[in-house]
């Protein structure tokens, strides 16, 4: 399956909106993620691609727009 | 024997000046030396610690022994094993010291804790994220001596901000290139300077010119509703302009002291008055502090109970954990019911507000959206910090019950 649409699906649905048309924006200033959207992000990773990311690793600034999401997902997996 | 309290005199300023002097030339002939950087530590941990506060040094050299045996034996037993209940009972270990120094004043009539010395708080904090971050796999090399470098770090001992272990390690293993050292000295020298104004002026002004005799007319006025008076609004407002301008302008200090020593310790405030909402607020307001409740407390609360589907819905959880995390900050600040009350106002302030912004995302179209609106928010957001810290401030306790 897809990483990339699968993280975006993923994120549509936290979001409850859709990125794809904006994957540079910041989603935390946006106010569309917060620290309960990164967690739910982190359990979905686990369940949906196998990819384990512990609390620690999750480093605001590096996980704050689609784009870079799926890059890291990607280096991940 | 000279005894100061730092960054509190000309004095201290001075000594800091000379001291950094040679760090600097070194730093911008692209050397670090660790050997200097150790000596000019312990000298100016000498002069917080030492003379007339000796025992504060004592208690802090045991304490520094005892987190590093954990840390150091946690890192070892980590490379072989990963059982939770050890990991738990490490985390408690190191956490004891901080609980017995914030609990002893309830229980003992006010009376401080001989293990206690300043900056205990945030050496703790440092500790316990050092080993959270050796359970998850994220801090693999634990070093012993660069692990003493991040907690004895003169600059930021007494109250922060509190750095991360590993982003200190990777300046502190580095030297920055000639162009962006100085420019770091350059924003160094400035936040020091910026500091001046909001510690010896500002702060000064509102806390030791207006704060007292504020307090004087408060308890004069009392006997009205809830011994609610005018003064008691000035003092809500002076006591938040001197919380943050003394607060602000040691972290100016503090961090512009590390940019000059090369290290780029993380910022403590960023215009926190012109947050639009309660949770923006704790994203500006003593950072270092709320991203470390963020990161290691709420965070971790919430996978553990999503992880474990202690409740069904996310917006219950995220409610939980919200209360749970104020809750412990308040606790952290002492046992005391307006230090807990406080935490529980910030916690019930979040869920409110987590509850509006999930309103308005939801019904966008119909929710204005405008200049009037924005200054009403920042208007609303600024005063609900000062009533939290008029709360916080232990006035209403010596109105009610002294």
């Amino acid at each position: 399956m897809d990483i990339k649409q699968t993280v975006l699906d993923i994120l549509n649905d936290l979001t409850g909106s859709d990125v794809s048309g904006a994957m540079d924006d910041n989603l935390f200033d946006s106010g569309l993620m917060d620290s309960m959207g990164s967690v739910q992000l982190l359990l979905q990773l686990q369940s949906q691609l196998g990819v384990n990311v512990p609390v620690s690793e999750f480093e605001r600034s590096e996980w704050d727009t689609p784009n870079k999401i799926v890059a890291k997902v990607e280096s991940l997996a | 024997m000279l005894s100061f309290e730092p960054y509190g005199n000309p004095t201290y300023f001075a000594l800091l000046g000379v001291a950094l002097l040679p760090l600097m030339i070194g730093l911008l002939y692209g050397k670090r030396s660790r050997l200097y950087e150790t000596l000019i530590s312990i000298f100016f941990l000498v002069l917080t610690f030492g003379g007339p506060k000796w025992a504060q040094g004592v208690a802090l050299i045991i304490y520094i022994l005892y987190e590093v045996a954990l840390t150091w034996g946690y890192a070892v037993y980590r490379k072989h094993q990963n059982s939770g209940p050890i990991f738990y009972l490490m985390v408690i270990l190191a956490i004891a010291p901080l609980a017995i120094v914030k609990v002893t004043p309830a229980v003992e009539n006010g009376q401080a804790s001989l293990i206690g010395f300043l900056g205990i708080s945030y050496l703790t904090f440092r500790a316990v994220q050092t080993m959270m971050e050796t359970r998850d796999g994220t801090l693999k090399d634990y070093q012993v001596m660069t692990f003493l470098q991040f907690m004895l770090f003169f600059p930021t001992i007494s109250s922060g901000p509190i750095d991360r272990y590993r982003r200190f390690e990777a300046d502190y293993r580095s030297v920055p290139d000639r162009e962006t050292y100085l420019g770091m000295v350059q924003k160094g020298i400035r936040y020091i300077f910026v500091g001046f104004l909001y510690k010896f002026i500002l702060a000064y002004y509102f806390g030791t010119m207006l704060m007292p005799k504020l307090q004087l007319m408060a308890m004069h006025a009392r006997g009205g509703f809830l011994d609610l008076s005018w003064p008691v609004l000035g003092y809500m407002y002076a006591y938040s302009a001197d919380l943050f301008f003394d607060f602000a302008g040691y972290s100016l200090f503090a961090v512009g002291t590390s940019y000059i020593m090369g290290i780029a310790t993380p910022m403590n405030f960023k215009q926190p008055w012109r947050s639009p909402n309660i949770k923006d607020f704790w994203n500006r307001w003593h950072i270092t502090l709320s991203f470390w409740f963020r990161d290691f407390i709420y965070m971790r609360l919430v996978f553990w109970f999503m992880k474990h589907r202690i409740f069904k819905k996310p917006t219950t959880t995220a409610n939980v954990t919200y209360i749970i995390n104020m809750l412990v900050m308040g606790f952290w600040h002492g046992v005391t019911w307006y230090y807990i009350t406080y935490g529980l106002f910030h916690g019930c302030a979040l869920v409110i507000n987590d509850t509006w912004l999930r309103y308005k995302k939801k019904h966008r179209a119909s929710v204005p959206h405008n200049g009037f609106t924005q200054v009403f928010a920042i208007f609303l957001t600024a005063n609900m910090v000062c009533f939290s810290f008029l709360i916080f401030s232990g006035l209403l306790d010596k109105l009610w019950f002294h």
